[in-house]
């Protein structure tokens, strides 16, 4: 089928070096002016206000303890993720049960589990009479309200990630390197060690920050679980609803410069950073790799997922039953009560989401271009990239306090643009993180191949490019749309009247006596979310699929 | 008579799920200290089978005996063994010097002698002041030869290289191939190296195992195997072959008279045709004589030069015979009358140096292909 007049006068208008650039320039325009600078700009509009912390030693203790509390579970929850998924990793990617189809996707059931949802199933498993205290002594709760309720609700939703992260590198990973080991008389497990797991280091770096990044900003789930206990993102949501500014922006400040340390500091010290591969010790590393250890080892860290991860993520179905066979669906269905504002709420997650996902598509695609390509230059893509990370990185309630406080200067902006903005930023780095990785898998010759053949710049992107990036396309949309319905933090900072879902969830769990809702409201509603989630991306997939 | 088989596959198969069979029923013997290719086109099975051997695929179906001792079971550390890999595998986290003494560390052997062995390997590979270079450092050769030297220093008395050679610029290729070769028999060691170079097979091993779709159609020494192919694709894949479609008249003490398309006469040998069969008389380049104009003796087929080819050492011609077949002929070019283009020409050659195979059941083509 030849293409439409406006493909060809794209077509030929791409040829323009003006054009391009103007095209290129103005996604970065997007990037700072939206994206990155209003995040960080707003807080420092407020700068005198944090003078009421330091005059106050109490409130800087109490911020101080938050912020340590915050930094402290992201450490714990990355590292022992990294230590309990590693095994199940390598179990999902080299073995051999039958039933390896079956946990592979149990495995990402956390991950289209909305972390709200996901926060008050483990608040109902752990914490709540009938979860599973009852095998206990009911009368109390087996884990409190606290940190190490927030611990496990953050290794449940970072641990598919980084298994994630993991299985993809081992698979990615040329096996002869460990056969050459082992044809040189390493047994397999100091063939791991010393050869495939040094090699794998940048994975396992990129898992743990994963994770850790992810630790550091969840705040919708996280205010559920954690009780008169604050970490920086319960601080920040605390202060908010007081309208205490001063400890809300230094908290938030502290919070963005303490994580991009961090990120920097993982950044330019994990290459430097060696796993000690010169001692062996061959006796004990051959016994540790028998085959009834080995077993061991799997069953163990199957029972880990399936304790620690599984069960208390899909704890949420019994009430959701409870929910279905009572008078709750009903009440649901024709929205009254509690739920008079639930499907409200819906509606607006979801037309924000698919405004976000159509705006970052469009407007970040250059900028992925540009960072993957290098098309400015090697420094302009890596200050890109990097600067692109940023909002990855950052507790998302941060960066809403401070994009709240930036745009409320500008009285015409209406509320719902303030969450858009929000969601903007916030999904911005999913899609242009998955686009460069996909981009730079294409290598240059085709695109050349492709000029030389007559192919003009923009012919090139969409019969070359597109094409073979369409999964991560894909991959990337769906990660960002989910994001977004999913984001709590950023969209609490920001919004005063509007309710997103998450936002109207956290709302019901945190006082239900007040809004009246009961714990199949409260189930069904996070119920509700996940399904309607689940079929939008089988939608999505769907529509993909028939196209291609 | 031959030492004791150092390395023995009895009725081996590999099969990948139900219908793919990469390795079909192989048996072989490989003796202590030879030099010993298995060679064959891509997808032959031959990388299969010496992965069998390394014990990094396990068979399907056989056993495999190392110093006469069943080692199917047996993990790839426990075998002893040396393997060198196609894209040589160095540990890219590793210097040269870390890759070499990665054997000798995992099996816990002394520190001195770790550091002594690590030396002398590099030493022999005249790499030993790149000790601490890392693998993206160095050349294509050089990397081939750490990975050797890597191999070598674990201490296995059998070496496995799978196309050792296959990723190096031809020059360097040549010039490896006889290293490989002397250090293996400096060091007294048994080797089994993989090739779908012929050449390469040729001028390095004892004896040649040749393989196509998962079987061995027939082992030999480099000579046997170019004078003597027991096999049509044998023939084909060593060394070059012209081959004449035609029917036997006659067959008497080993001599074979056929007549070939187009009525032409010719004869070769073999003891196992019979009268009437339908067969394909194969005669190699360098075995015609060729000389102007038209001749009638023993074996003579008439000609015309439609193309040659200055080779260096050779040069080629292509004749077109009577009976429109095109055969290759290859004369030294230090030596004897040239020829043109439109020359007439009479080939001829002895039937002794001929062979005579019966015409495959699946046609000719199908016969010689490589893939």
């Amino acid at each position: 089928m030849p293409d439409s007049k406006l493909v060809q006068r794209l077509d030929r208008i791409s040829s323009k070096p003006l054009v391009r650039n103007s095209v290129y320039l103005g996604s970065v325009v997007f990037f700072f002016g939206v994206i990155l600078v209003p995040p960080i700009l707003g807080i420092f509009l407020k700068w005198n206000a944090m003078d009421e912390v330091f005059q106050d030693p109490a409130l800087m203790t109490r911020a101080s303890s938050a912020i340590y509390a915050s930094f402290g579970i992201a450490f714990l929850v990355a590292f022992l993720g990294l230590i309990a998924g590693l095994p199940f990793a390598w179990f999902i990617a080299r073995g051999k049960s039958r039933w390896l189809s079956i946990i592979d996707t149990l495995a990402d059931i956390p991950f289209i589990i909305p972390t709200v949802t996901l926060g008050y199933s483990l608040l109902l498993f752990w914490n709540r009479p009938g979860g599973v205290s009852q095998l206990f002594d009911g009368s109390t709760p087996l884990v409190p309200e606290g940190w190490l309720l927030i611990a496990l609700l953050h290794f449940a939703f970072s641990y598919p990630a980084v298994v994630r992260v993991i299985v993809g590198a081992i698979l990615d990973y040329k096996v002869v390197y460990e056969e050459a080991s082992r044809t040189l008389g390493a047994p397999p497990l100091t063939a791991s060690r010393t050869v495939t797991l040094p090699i794998l280091k940048s994975s396992l770096i990129a898992a743990f920050t994963l994770a850790f990044s992810r630790s550091l900003s969840e705040t919708g789930a996280t205010v559920m679980v954690a009780g008169l206990f604050e970490t920086g993102v319960v601080f920040i949501n605390n202060t908010r609803v007081l309208r205490q500014e001063g400890p809300m922006v230094f908290v938030s400040l502290v919070l963005i410069l303490a994580a991009s340390l961090v990120y920097l500091a993982i950044r330019l010290l994990g290459p430097r950073f060696k796993i000690p591969v010169t001692r062996v010790w061959p006796y004990a590393e051959r016994k540790l790799s028998d085959f009834k250890v080995t077993v061991f080892r799997d069953s163990l860290t199957n029972l880990i997922f399936i304790v620690i991860v599984l069960i208390p993520s899909l704890f949420i179905v019994l009430p959701v039953v409870g929910a279905l066979t009572g008078g709750t669906l009903n009440q649901a269905v024709a929205g009254t009560g509690v739920w008079q504002g639930y499907w409200q709420s819906l509606l607006l997650s979801y037309v924000v989401a698919t405004v976000v996902t159509l705006l970052n598509v469009v407007l970040s695609l250059p900028v992925a271009v540009l960072i993957a390509r290098k098309r400015w230059g090697a420094g302009a893509s890596t200050a890109l990239d990097v600067l692109s990370n940023v909002p990855l990185i950052v507790p998302s309630i941060a960066l809403g306090a401070s994009m709240g406080i930036f745009w409320r200067n500008f009285a015409f902006v209406p509320e719902v643009a303030l969450i858009i903005f929000a969601h903007l930023s916030i999904t911005y780095p999913y899609f242009v993180r998955t686009m460069v990785g996909a981009i730079e898998r294409v290598t240059m010759d085709l695109e050349e191949a492709s000029r030389t053949l007559g192919a003009r710049p923009f012919t090139v992107f969409r019969t070359i490019i597109v094409p073979l990036t369409k999964y991560s396309l894909f991959a990337g949309t769906i990660m960002m749309f989910a994001r977004s319905v999913d984001e709590t933090g950023a969209t609490l900072a920001v919004v005063s009247q509007l309710k997103t879902v998450p936002v109207l969830l956290v709302d019901w769990v945190k006082r239900p006596a007040e809004v009246g809702a009961t714990p199949f409201d409260i189930a069904l509603g996070a119920g509700v979310l996940v399904l309607f989630s689940f079929v939008i991306l089988l939608v999505l997939r769907y529509v993909v699929r028939g196209r291609h | 008579m031959h030492a004791l088989p150092d390395v023995k596959v009895v009725d081996v198969s590999k099969k990948f799920g139900t219908k793919i069979v990469a390795v079909d029923n192989v048996s072989l013997e490989v003796y202590d200290k030879e030099y010993f290719s298995l060679l064959g086109p891509s997808g032959c099975g031959k990388t299969t089978l010496l992965r069998m051997i390394a014990g990094l695929i396990e068979p399907s179906e056989g056993e495999i005996f190392i110093e006469n001792k069943p080692v199917s079971k047996l993990p790839p550390e426990d075998r002893g063994i040396g393997f060198v890999f196609q894209t040589y595998a160095l540990f890219p986290h590793m210097d040269v010097w870390d890759n070499v003494t990665y054997g000798p560390r995992v099996k816990a052997w002394e520190k001195s002698k770790s550091e002594s062995v690590g030396r002398e390997m590099l030493e022999m590979v005249h790499l030993y002041e790149r000790k601490t270079a890392l693998p993206h450092e160095l050349s294509g050769g050089m990397m081939q030869r750490v990975a050797l030297s890597r191999a070598l220093a674990a201490g296995g008395r059998l070496l496995l290289l799978d196309e050792p050679l296959g990723a190096l610029d031809a020059k360097i290729r040549l010039e490896l191939r006889y290293e490989v070769r002397r250090l293996v028999k400096d060091l007294e060691l048994t080797a089994i190296h993989v090739t779908h170079d012929q050449g390469e097979a040729m001028a390095i091993s004892d004896r040649i195992a040749v393989m196509k779709k998962g079987k061995i159609l027939q082992i030999g020494t480099p000579q046997e195997l170019y004078t003597n192919p027991k096999h049509i694709f044998v023939a084909n894949f060593i060394g070059e072959n012209n081959f004449l479609e035609g029917y036997v008249t006659k067959t008497s003490g080993g001599k074979v008279q056929i007549e070939l398309r187009g009525g032409l006469a010719a004869s070769g040998s073999d003891t196992f045709i019979k009268e009437g069969e339908r067969v394909v008389l194969a005669v190699r380049p360098e075995t015609f004589t060729i000389e102007k104009g038209q001749k009638k003796r023993a074996n003579s087929l008439f000609g015309v030069v439609e193309r040659v080819r200055y080779e260096g050492t050779n040069i080629r011609y292509e004749v077109r015979l009577e009976n429109e077949d095109m055969v290759v002929v290859v004369r030294p070019s230090l030596m004897g009358e040239w020829f043109s283009t439109g020359d007439r020409v009479t080939l001829s050659f002895p039937s002794e140096k001929s062979y005579v195979f019966p015409y495959p059941s699946r046609g000719l083509q199908e016969e010689l292909a490589v893939e």
